[in-house]
Protein backbone atom coordinates (compact mmCIF):
# COMPACT_ATOMS: atom_id res chain seq x y z
CA UNK A 1 0.00 0.00 0.00
CA UNK A 2 1.37 3.33 -0.76
CA UNK A 3 0.99 5.73 1.77
CA UNK A 4 1.84 5.53 6.00
CA UNK A 5 -0.67 3.46 7.86
CA UNK A 6 -1.49 5.47 11.33
CA UNK A 7 -1.78 3.09 14.20
CA UNK A 8 -3.37 0.67 11.82
CA UNK A 9 -6.81 2.89 11.95
CA UNK A 10 -6.01 5.35 9.26
CA UNK A 11 -3.83 5.66 5.84
CA UNK A 12 -2.24 8.56 5.28
CA UNK A 13 -1.46 8.50 1.58
CA UNK A 14 1.16 11.57 0.98
CA UNK A 15 2.63 13.42 4.10
CA UNK A 16 1.36 16.95 2.90
CA UNK A 17 -2.71 15.43 3.29
CA UNK A 18 -4.99 16.69 5.68
CA UNK A 19 -7.45 14.05 5.87
CA UNK A 20 -6.14 10.46 6.64
CA UNK A 21 -8.68 7.27 5.22
CA UNK A 22 -10.22 4.90 7.53
CA UNK A 23 -9.20 0.93 6.39
CA UNK A 24 -11.57 -0.45 8.85
CA UNK A 25 -14.84 0.86 10.74
CA UNK A 26 -13.63 3.20 13.25
CA UNK A 27 -15.66 4.35 16.35
CA UNK A 28 -15.96 7.68 18.15
CA UNK A 29 -13.14 7.73 20.40
CA UNK A 30 -10.73 5.84 18.48
CA UNK A 31 -7.50 7.94 18.54
CA UNK A 32 -5.30 8.19 15.27
CA UNK A 33 -1.49 8.87 15.83
CA UNK A 34 -0.23 12.04 14.15
CA UNK A 35 1.93 14.33 14.16
CA UNK A 36 3.94 13.11 17.59
CA UNK A 37 0.15 13.47 19.47
CA UNK A 38 -3.22 11.53 18.70
CA UNK A 39 -6.36 12.68 16.55
CA UNK A 40 -9.76 11.61 18.55
CA UNK A 41 -12.68 10.69 16.83
CA UNK A 42 -15.68 12.89 16.81
CA UNK A 43 -17.68 10.38 15.73
CA UNK A 44 -18.33 6.68 13.72
CA UNK A 45 -16.44 6.78 11.03
CA UNK A 46 -17.38 3.55 8.26
CA UNK A 47 -14.21 2.23 6.01
CA UNK A 48 -12.93 4.42 3.32
CA UNK A 49 -14.15 7.35 4.21
CA UNK A 50 -12.16 10.75 5.29
CA UNK A 51 -10.81 12.21 8.69
CA UNK A 52 -9.93 15.47 9.18
CA UNK A 53 -6.30 15.29 10.64
CA UNK A 54 -5.94 19.26 11.07
CA UNK A 55 -8.61 21.58 11.66
CA UNK A 56 -9.94 23.26 8.48
CA UNK A 57 -11.71 26.52 7.46
CA UNK A 58 -14.16 27.40 4.87
CA UNK A 59 -12.85 27.33 1.99
CA UNK A 60 -9.43 25.60 2.41
CA UNK A 61 -8.55 23.24 0.22
CA UNK A 62 -8.61 19.78 0.82
CA UNK A 63 -5.87 17.35 0.03
CA UNK A 64 -5.61 13.56 -0.67
CA UNK A 65 -3.05 11.96 -3.11
CA UNK A 66 -0.91 15.16 -2.15
CA UNK A 67 -3.72 16.68 -4.77
CA UNK A 68 -7.10 19.13 -4.22
CA UNK A 69 -10.18 16.84 -3.96
CA UNK A 70 -12.46 19.76 -2.97
CA UNK A 71 -12.92 22.75 -0.53
CA UNK A 72 -14.42 22.84 2.83
CA UNK A 73 -17.99 24.64 2.69
CA UNK A 74 -17.63 24.83 6.71
CA UNK A 75 -15.11 25.03 9.72
CA UNK A 76 -13.83 20.67 10.08
CA UNK A 77 -12.07 19.92 13.52
CA UNK A 78 -9.51 17.26 13.77
CA UNK A 79 -11.14 14.18 14.14
CA UNK A 80 -14.23 15.31 12.36
CA UNK A 81 -15.67 12.81 9.13
CA UNK A 82 -14.70 14.69 6.37
CA UNK A 83 -17.81 13.40 3.36
CA UNK A 84 -19.73 15.77 0.70
CA UNK A 85 -21.84 17.57 4.37
CA UNK A 86 -18.72 19.34 4.70
CA UNK A 87 -16.79 19.63 1.37
CA UNK A 88 -17.65 19.90 -2.22
CA UNK A 89 -16.03 19.80 -5.61
CA UNK A 90 -15.27 22.85 -7.85
CA UNK A 91 -15.45 20.96 -11.06
CA UNK A 92 -18.14 20.05 -13.75
CA UNK A 93 -20.61 22.86 -11.57
CA UNK A 94 -22.77 23.90 -14.57
CA UNK A 95 -25.39 24.02 -11.58
CA UNK A 96 -22.72 27.37 -10.29
CA UNK A 97 -22.88 28.98 -14.04
CA UNK A 98 -26.20 28.49 -14.36
CA UNK A 99 -27.27 29.90 -11.03
CA UNK A 100 -24.47 32.86 -11.97
CA UNK A 101 -26.35 33.66 -15.23
CA UNK A 102 -29.58 33.68 -13.39
CA UNK A 103 -28.61 36.95 -11.19
CA UNK A 104 -26.76 38.76 -14.04
CA UNK B 1 9.86 -12.71 -22.98
CA UNK B 2 6.35 -12.84 -21.97
CA UNK B 3 3.97 -14.73 -24.19
CA UNK B 4 0.27 -16.41 -24.21
CA UNK B 5 -1.31 -18.96 -27.21
CA UNK B 6 -3.76 -16.98 -29.44
CA UNK B 7 -5.21 -17.29 -32.71
CA UNK B 8 -3.18 -15.83 -35.34
CA UNK B 9 -5.27 -13.33 -38.01
CA UNK B 10 -5.09 -12.55 -41.71
CA UNK B 11 -4.23 -8.58 -40.60
CA UNK B 12 -3.34 -7.57 -37.25
CA UNK B 13 -2.56 -9.08 -33.83
CA UNK B 14 -3.30 -12.17 -32.53
CA UNK B 15 -7.00 -13.22 -31.04
CA UNK B 16 -7.08 -14.68 -27.23
CA UNK B 17 -10.86 -15.77 -28.31
CA UNK B 18 -11.95 -17.63 -31.71
CA UNK B 19 -15.42 -16.33 -32.28
CA UNK B 20 -17.95 -15.23 -35.12
CA UNK B 21 -19.70 -12.00 -34.24
CA UNK B 22 -23.43 -11.41 -35.01
CA UNK B 23 -23.48 -7.67 -35.36
CA UNK B 24 -26.78 -5.98 -35.32
CA UNK B 25 -27.14 -2.97 -37.24
CA UNK B 26 -29.90 -1.47 -35.01
CA UNK B 27 -32.44 -2.01 -31.86
CA UNK B 28 -34.84 -4.27 -34.45
CA UNK B 29 -32.33 -6.36 -35.56
CA UNK B 30 -31.03 -7.01 -32.15
CA UNK B 31 -33.28 -9.78 -31.31
CA UNK B 32 -32.55 -11.79 -34.49
CA UNK B 33 -29.23 -11.35 -34.21
CA UNK B 34 -29.03 -13.01 -30.36
CA UNK B 35 -31.58 -15.82 -31.47
CA UNK B 36 -28.69 -16.76 -34.12
CA UNK B 37 -25.89 -16.65 -31.89
CA UNK B 38 -28.12 -19.00 -29.33
CA UNK B 39 -28.87 -21.49 -32.00
CA UNK B 40 -25.30 -21.56 -33.96
CA UNK B 41 -23.62 -22.49 -30.46
CA UNK B 42 -20.96 -21.11 -27.97
CA UNK B 43 -18.41 -19.86 -30.56
CA UNK B 44 -20.86 -17.29 -32.15
CA UNK B 45 -21.22 -14.28 -30.28
CA UNK B 46 -23.90 -11.34 -30.73
CA UNK B 47 -23.61 -7.99 -29.66
CA UNK B 48 -27.45 -6.62 -29.15
CA UNK B 49 -27.45 -2.87 -28.66
CA UNK B 50 -30.15 -0.41 -28.76
CA UNK B 51 -29.43 2.15 -30.97
CA UNK B 52 -32.02 3.34 -33.80
CA UNK B 53 -31.73 2.59 -37.08
CA UNK B 54 -32.13 6.06 -38.56
CA UNK B 55 -29.78 8.26 -36.04
CA UNK B 56 -27.77 11.66 -37.18
CA UNK B 57 -25.38 11.55 -39.22
CA UNK B 58 -22.36 11.83 -36.41
CA UNK B 59 -24.26 9.12 -34.59
CA UNK B 60 -24.50 7.08 -37.38
CA UNK B 61 -20.85 7.41 -38.23
CA UNK B 62 -19.74 6.46 -34.32
CA UNK B 63 -22.63 3.17 -34.01
CA UNK B 64 -20.69 2.29 -37.85
CA UNK B 65 -17.35 2.77 -36.32
CA UNK B 66 -17.80 0.74 -33.07
CA UNK B 67 -19.44 -2.14 -35.37
CA UNK B 68 -16.94 -2.66 -37.66
CA UNK B 69 -14.39 -2.44 -34.61
CA UNK B 70 -16.46 -5.10 -32.91
CA UNK B 71 -16.41 -7.27 -36.18
CA UNK B 72 -12.30 -6.67 -36.73
CA UNK B 73 -11.43 -7.22 -33.12
CA UNK B 74 -8.70 -9.93 -32.87
CA UNK B 75 -11.14 -11.84 -31.32
CA UNK B 76 -13.13 -12.34 -33.82
CA UNK B 77 -12.16 -14.90 -36.76
CA UNK B 78 -15.33 -14.20 -38.81
CA UNK B 79 -19.03 -12.31 -38.33
CA UNK B 80 -22.35 -12.03 -39.69
CA UNK B 81 -23.83 -8.32 -40.15
CA UNK B 82 -27.80 -8.36 -39.41
CA UNK B 83 -29.71 -5.57 -40.37
CA UNK B 84 -33.87 -5.00 -40.36
CA UNK B 85 -33.13 -3.86 -43.71
CA UNK B 86 -34.27 0.30 -43.22
CA UNK B 87 -31.59 1.26 -41.68
CA UNK B 88 -29.70 4.35 -42.47
CA UNK B 89 -26.90 2.75 -40.49
CA UNK B 90 -24.61 0.86 -43.21
CA UNK B 91 -24.19 -2.83 -42.66
CA UNK B 92 -21.96 -2.98 -46.33
CA UNK B 93 -19.89 -0.65 -44.68
CA UNK B 94 -19.49 -2.89 -41.42
CA UNK B 95 -18.95 -5.77 -43.31
CA UNK B 96 -16.45 -4.22 -46.00
CA UNK B 97 -14.05 -3.11 -43.07
CA UNK B 98 -14.75 -6.49 -41.37
CA UNK B 99 -13.48 -8.23 -44.58
CA UNK B 100 -10.97 -5.54 -45.07
CA UNK B 101 -9.39 -7.38 -41.94
CA UNK B 102 -9.38 -10.60 -44.14
CA UNK B 103 -12.04 -12.03 -42.13
CA UNK B 104 -15.17 -14.02 -43.75
CA UNK B 105 -18.32 -11.41 -43.33
CA UNK B 106 -21.98 -12.17 -44.69
CA UNK B 107 -24.88 -10.22 -44.60
CA UNK B 108 -28.72 -10.81 -43.88
CA UNK B 109 -31.56 -8.58 -44.05
CA UNK B 110 -34.67 -9.68 -41.91
CA UNK B 111 -36.43 -7.98 -45.16
CA UNK B 112 -34.94 -9.63 -47.84
CA UNK B 113 -35.00 -13.04 -45.75
CA UNK B 114 -39.23 -12.80 -45.53
CA UNK B 115 -39.09 -11.60 -42.26
CA UNK B 116 -37.30 -13.02 -38.52
CA UNK B 117 -38.15 -16.42 -38.54
CA UNK B 118 -36.77 -17.03 -42.21
CA UNK B 119 -34.12 -14.80 -41.06
CA UNK B 120 -33.01 -16.74 -37.58
CA UNK B 121 -33.16 -19.83 -39.63
CA UNK B 122 -30.69 -18.13 -42.33
CA UNK B 123 -28.18 -16.35 -40.46
CA UNK B 124 -27.66 -19.53 -37.65
CA UNK B 125 -27.38 -21.74 -41.06
CA UNK B 126 -24.93 -18.86 -42.53
CA UNK B 127 -22.75 -18.44 -38.23
CA UNK B 128 -22.34 -22.29 -38.56
CA UNK B 129 -21.03 -22.13 -42.01
CA UNK B 130 -18.52 -19.47 -40.72
CA UNK B 131 -17.82 -20.80 -37.53
CA UNK B 132 -16.96 -24.36 -39.81
CA UNK B 133 -13.79 -22.12 -41.71
CA UNK B 134 -12.51 -20.46 -38.16
CA UNK B 135 -12.97 -23.95 -36.27
CA UNK B 136 -9.39 -25.41 -37.00
CA UNK B 137 -7.23 -22.14 -36.08
CA UNK B 138 -4.90 -23.49 -33.64
CA UNK B 139 -3.76 -21.62 -30.85
CA UNK B 140 -0.23 -20.74 -31.22
CA UNK B 141 2.68 -18.73 -29.35
CA UNK B 142 2.54 -14.82 -29.69
CA UNK B 143 4.36 -12.31 -28.09
CA UNK B 144 2.47 -10.23 -25.38
CA UNK B 145 3.46 -6.79 -27.29
CA UNK B 146 0.66 -8.23 -29.22
CA UNK B 147 -2.06 -7.91 -26.80
CA UNK B 148 -4.04 -4.17 -26.35
CA UNK B 149 -5.29 -4.45 -22.92
CA UNK B 150 -8.24 -2.19 -21.43
CA UNK B 151 -8.59 -1.29 -18.20
CA UNK B 152 -11.73 -0.10 -16.60
CA UNK B 153 -13.38 0.99 -13.55
CA UNK B 154 -16.94 0.15 -12.24
CA UNK B 155 -18.78 0.74 -8.72
CA UNK B 156 -15.57 2.42 -7.30
CA UNK B 157 -15.09 3.07 -3.58
CA UNK B 158 -12.01 4.37 -1.54
CA UNK B 159 -10.25 0.86 -2.23
CA UNK B 160 -10.14 1.67 -6.03
CA UNK B 161 -7.88 3.99 -5.67
CA UNK B 162 -5.71 2.42 -2.74
CA UNK B 163 -5.59 -0.92 -4.12
CA UNK B 164 -7.21 -2.58 -7.12
CA UNK B 165 -6.81 0.60 -9.55
CA UNK B 166 -2.68 1.18 -8.83
CA UNK B 167 -2.41 -2.51 -8.61
CA UNK B 168 -3.72 -3.09 -12.51
CA UNK B 169 -1.76 -0.53 -12.97
CA UNK B 170 1.30 -1.75 -12.20
CA UNK B 171 0.27 -4.86 -14.30
CA UNK B 172 -0.38 -2.04 -17.13
CA UNK B 173 3.01 -1.26 -16.40
CA UNK B 174 4.29 -4.65 -17.46
CA UNK B 175 2.53 -4.80 -20.49
CA UNK B 176 4.12 -1.57 -21.59
CA UNK B 177 7.81 -2.61 -20.82
CA UNK B 178 6.83 -5.92 -22.77
CA UNK B 179 5.92 -3.73 -25.61
CA UNK B 180 2.53 -3.95 -25.87
CA UNK B 181 -0.79 -1.44 -25.47
CA UNK B 182 -2.58 -0.74 -22.42
CA UNK B 183 -5.18 2.02 -22.69
CA UNK B 184 -7.94 3.62 -20.22
CA UNK B 185 -10.70 5.97 -20.65
CA UNK B 186 -13.94 7.42 -18.95
CA UNK B 187 -12.17 10.72 -20.24
CA UNK B 188 -15.20 12.22 -17.08
CA UNK B 189 -12.94 10.45 -15.16
CA UNK B 190 -10.19 12.51 -15.63
CA UNK B 191 -11.80 15.78 -14.38
CA UNK B 192 -9.92 16.81 -11.75
CA UNK B 193 -6.50 14.65 -12.56
CA UNK B 194 -5.95 15.92 -15.73
CA UNK B 195 -3.00 17.67 -14.72
CA UNK B 196 -1.13 14.58 -13.82
CA UNK B 197 -2.09 13.12 -17.28
CA UNK B 198 -1.29 15.80 -19.02
CA UNK B 199 2.46 16.23 -17.40
CA UNK B 200 3.31 12.47 -18.66
CA UNK B 201 1.96 13.14 -22.41
CA UNK B 202 4.37 12.32 -25.00
CA UNK B 203 4.08 15.43 -26.84
CA UNK B 204 2.34 19.12 -27.08
CA UNK B 205 -0.01 17.65 -29.61
CA UNK B 206 -1.09 14.63 -27.25
CA UNK B 207 -1.37 17.08 -24.59
CA UNK B 208 -4.04 19.93 -26.21
CA UNK B 209 -6.15 17.10 -27.50
CA UNK B 210 -6.51 15.32 -23.94
CA UNK B 211 -7.36 18.77 -22.17
CA UNK B 212 -9.70 19.37 -25.22
CA UNK B 213 -11.16 16.06 -24.68
CA UNK B 214 -12.16 16.33 -20.95
CA UNK B 215 -12.68 20.44 -21.61
CA UNK B 216 -15.88 18.29 -24.06
CA UNK B 217 -16.78 16.38 -21.19
CA UNK B 218 -16.86 18.93 -18.31
CA UNK B 219 -18.87 21.52 -20.73
CA UNK B 220 -21.31 19.06 -21.45
CA UNK B 221 -22.36 19.37 -17.72
CA UNK B 222 -21.79 22.94 -17.87
CA UNK B 223 -23.89 23.53 -20.72
CA UNK B 224 -26.90 21.74 -19.41
CA UNK B 225 -27.04 23.65 -16.21
CA UNK B 226 -26.38 20.55 -14.32
CA UNK B 227 -23.71 19.99 -11.57
CA UNK B 228 -21.86 16.52 -11.78
CA UNK B 229 -22.40 16.07 -8.50
CA UNK B 230 -24.90 13.54 -8.04
CA UNK B 231 -23.86 11.18 -10.89
CA UNK B 232 -20.10 11.83 -10.75
CA UNK B 233 -19.13 10.50 -7.77
CA UNK B 234 -22.48 8.56 -7.65
CA UNK B 235 -24.68 7.90 -5.10
CA UNK B 236 -22.79 4.16 -4.34
CA UNK B 237 -19.12 5.95 -5.23
CA UNK B 238 -19.95 8.17 -2.10
CA UNK B 239 -21.34 5.24 -0.35
CA UNK B 240 -17.97 4.08 -0.15
CA UNK B 241 -16.14 6.97 0.74
CA UNK B 242 -15.36 8.82 -2.40
CA UNK B 243 -16.73 12.60 -1.75
CA UNK B 244 -16.22 14.49 -5.15
CA UNK B 245 -14.56 14.01 -8.83
CA UNK B 246 -11.37 15.14 -8.41
CA UNK B 247 -10.89 12.13 -5.53
CA UNK B 248 -12.68 9.60 -7.80
CA UNK B 249 -10.33 10.92 -10.81
CA UNK B 250 -7.02 10.87 -8.82
CA UNK B 251 -7.73 6.97 -7.95
CA UNK B 252 -9.62 6.10 -11.22
CA UNK B 253 -6.01 6.92 -13.25
CA UNK B 254 -4.20 4.95 -11.58
CA UNK B 255 -5.40 1.78 -13.08
CA UNK B 256 -3.34 2.64 -15.78
CA UNK B 257 -0.31 2.49 -14.55
CA UNK B 258 2.43 5.28 -14.72
CA UNK B 259 4.19 5.08 -18.19
CA UNK B 260 3.89 8.33 -20.93
CA UNK B 261 0.53 8.81 -22.33
CA UNK B 262 1.45 8.03 -25.55
CA UNK B 263 -1.71 9.39 -27.25
CA UNK B 264 -5.53 9.54 -27.31
CA UNK B 265 -8.33 8.54 -29.43
CA UNK B 266 -12.00 8.85 -29.67
CA UNK B 267 -14.53 6.35 -28.88
CA UNK B 268 -14.57 2.92 -30.80
CA UNK B 269 -11.03 4.00 -33.11
CA UNK B 270 -8.61 2.00 -33.34
CA UNK B 271 -6.05 1.57 -30.48
CA UNK B 272 -2.45 1.24 -32.24
CA UNK B 273 -0.59 -2.31 -31.54
CA UNK B 274 2.79 -1.77 -29.53
CA UNK B 275 1.55 1.32 -28.92
CA UNK B 276 2.34 2.03 -25.11
CA UNK B 277 -0.36 3.71 -22.91
CA UNK B 278 -3.05 5.35 -25.53
CA UNK B 279 -6.06 6.99 -23.77
CA UNK B 280 -9.84 6.97 -24.96
CA UNK B 281 -12.64 9.17 -25.00
CA UNK B 282 -15.40 7.35 -23.74
CA UNK B 283 -18.24 8.10 -21.12
CA UNK B 284 -18.18 6.89 -17.44
CA UNK B 285 -20.78 4.50 -18.36
CA UNK B 286 -18.97 1.42 -17.75
CA UNK B 287 -20.53 -0.85 -20.21
CA UNK B 288 -20.64 1.44 -22.94
CA UNK B 289 -16.36 2.26 -22.61
CA UNK B 290 -15.80 -1.27 -22.39
CA UNK B 291 -17.37 -1.73 -25.78
CA UNK B 292 -15.84 1.23 -27.09
CA UNK B 293 -12.24 -0.10 -25.99
CA UNK B 294 -13.14 -3.73 -27.09
CA UNK B 295 -14.23 -2.47 -30.34
CA UNK B 296 -10.61 -0.48 -30.39
CA UNK B 297 -9.11 -3.60 -30.81
CA UNK B 298 -8.62 -4.69 -26.65
CA UNK B 299 -8.43 -8.45 -26.55
CA UNK B 300 -9.07 -8.55 -22.20
CA UNK B 301 -10.09 -6.10 -20.17
CA UNK B 302 -9.50 -5.33 -16.76
CA UNK B 303 -12.02 -4.14 -14.71
CA UNK B 304 -12.03 -3.08 -10.97
CA UNK B 305 -14.15 -2.98 -8.94
CA UNK B 306 -14.85 -1.61 -4.90
CA UNK B 307 -18.79 -2.12 -4.59
CA UNK B 308 -18.78 -4.84 -6.55
CA UNK B 309 -19.57 -5.33 -10.33
CA UNK B 310 -20.26 -8.39 -12.42
CA UNK B 311 -20.77 -7.39 -15.96
CA UNK B 312 -18.42 -8.77 -18.87
CA UNK B 313 -18.83 -8.69 -22.95
CA UNK B 314 -19.95 -11.15 -25.64
CA UNK B 315 -15.91 -10.81 -27.52
CA UNK B 316 -13.71 -10.29 -24.68
CA UNK B 317 -12.78 -11.98 -21.26
CA UNK B 318 -13.28 -9.42 -18.80
CA UNK B 319 -10.84 -9.65 -15.95
CA UNK B 320 -12.71 -8.63 -12.11
CA UNK B 321 -10.26 -7.32 -9.82
CA UNK B 322 -11.32 -5.87 -6.34
CA UNK B 323 -9.59 -4.07 -3.65
CA UNK B 324 -12.56 -4.56 -1.34
CA UNK B 325 -12.17 -7.45 1.16
CA UNK B 326 -15.93 -7.67 1.52
CA UNK B 327 -16.48 -7.59 -1.88
CA UNK B 328 -13.66 -10.13 -2.56
CA UNK B 329 -15.44 -12.15 0.08
CA UNK B 330 -19.39 -11.64 -0.66
CA UNK B 331 -18.82 -11.95 -4.60
CA UNK B 332 -16.00 -14.38 -4.64
CA UNK B 333 -17.74 -16.21 -7.45
CA UNK B 334 -17.80 -13.03 -9.71
CA UNK B 335 -14.66 -11.98 -8.67
CA UNK B 336 -11.08 -13.00 -10.77
CA UNK B 337 -8.28 -11.23 -8.58
CA UNK B 338 -8.26 -10.06 -5.46
CA UNK B 339 -6.32 -7.29 -4.50
CA UNK B 340 -7.61 -6.41 -0.94
CA UNK B 341 -4.53 -8.43 0.37
CA UNK B 342 -2.76 -5.06 0.17
CA UNK B 343 -4.86 -4.08 3.03
CA UNK B 344 -3.02 -6.87 4.54
CA UNK B 345 0.28 -6.12 3.27
CA UNK B 346 1.04 -7.57 0.06
CA UNK B 347 2.74 -5.11 -2.09
CA UNK B 348 1.19 -3.20 -5.52
CA UNK B 349 3.83 -4.75 -7.22
CA UNK B 350 3.53 -8.25 -5.84
CA UNK B 351 -0.29 -7.36 -6.67
CA UNK B 352 0.30 -5.98 -10.06
CA UNK B 353 2.37 -9.31 -11.34
CA UNK B 354 -0.52 -11.50 -10.34
CA UNK B 355 -3.05 -9.29 -12.45
CA UNK B 356 -0.18 -9.78 -14.97
CA UNK B 357 0.38 -13.56 -15.23
CA UNK B 358 -3.54 -13.77 -14.96
CA UNK B 359 -4.00 -11.38 -18.20
CA UNK B 360 -1.45 -14.03 -19.95
CA UNK B 361 -3.47 -17.17 -18.49
CA UNK B 362 -7.12 -15.60 -19.63
CA UNK B 363 -5.47 -14.67 -23.50
CA UNK B 364 -4.15 -18.44 -23.39
CA UNK B 365 -7.54 -19.13 -22.73
CA UNK B 366 -8.73 -19.21 -19.10
CA UNK B 367 -12.21 -18.66 -18.71
CA UNK B 368 -12.68 -15.43 -16.57
CA UNK B 369 -15.52 -15.28 -13.91
CA UNK B 370 -18.46 -13.69 -16.53
CA UNK B 371 -17.11 -16.01 -19.22
CA UNK B 372 -17.80 -18.60 -17.06
CA UNK B 373 -21.10 -17.19 -16.45
CA UNK B 374 -22.16 -15.99 -19.82
CA UNK B 375 -22.27 -12.38 -18.49
CA UNK B 376 -21.90 -10.51 -22.02
CA UNK B 377 -23.39 -7.02 -21.81
CA UNK B 378 -22.95 -4.98 -24.81
CA UNK B 379 -24.26 -1.00 -25.37
CA UNK B 380 -23.05 1.70 -27.92
CA UNK B 381 -22.41 4.96 -26.83
CA UNK B 382 -24.59 7.05 -27.87
CA UNK B 383 -23.86 10.58 -29.15
CA UNK B 384 -26.42 13.38 -27.45
CA UNK B 385 -28.32 15.74 -29.48
CA UNK B 386 -26.84 18.70 -27.36
CA UNK B 387 -23.39 17.21 -27.53
CA UNK B 388 -23.89 16.66 -31.55
CA UNK B 389 -24.71 20.18 -32.06
CA UNK B 390 -22.48 22.11 -29.38
CA UNK B 391 -19.17 19.71 -29.63
CA UNK B 392 -18.89 17.74 -32.77
CA UNK B 393 -20.69 20.64 -35.15
CA UNK B 394 -23.05 19.03 -37.00
CA UNK B 395 -26.17 17.14 -36.72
Amino acid sequence: MKGEVLGDLGLHMVAEDNVVTAIDDLEAGDEIPYDGGAIELAEDIPFGHKIALVALEPDDTVRKYGEPIGQATEAIAPGEWVHTHNIESKRGRGDVDAAEEEVA
Amino acid sequence: MASFEGYERPVGPAGVRNYVAVLPTSVAASPVADEIADRAGENVRSTPHQMGGDPPDAAREQIERTLAGAGTNPNVGAALVVSLGTETVDADRVANDVADAGRDVETLSVREAGGTTAAVEAGAELASDLWGEIAEIPRVECDASELRFGVECGGSDATSGIAANPSVGAACDGLVKDGGTATFSETPEFIGAEHILSDRCADEDVRERLLDYVDQRESTAELMGVDLRGAQPSPGNQEGGLTTIEEKSLGAISKGGTSPVQGIVDYAEQLPVGGGLVLMDTPGYDVESVVGKVAGGCQVVAFTTGRGSTTGNPLAPVIKVTGNPQTADRLSNNMDVDASTVFDGESIDSVGERIYQTLLAVASGQQTAAELRRLEEFAINELQPNELRELRGNI
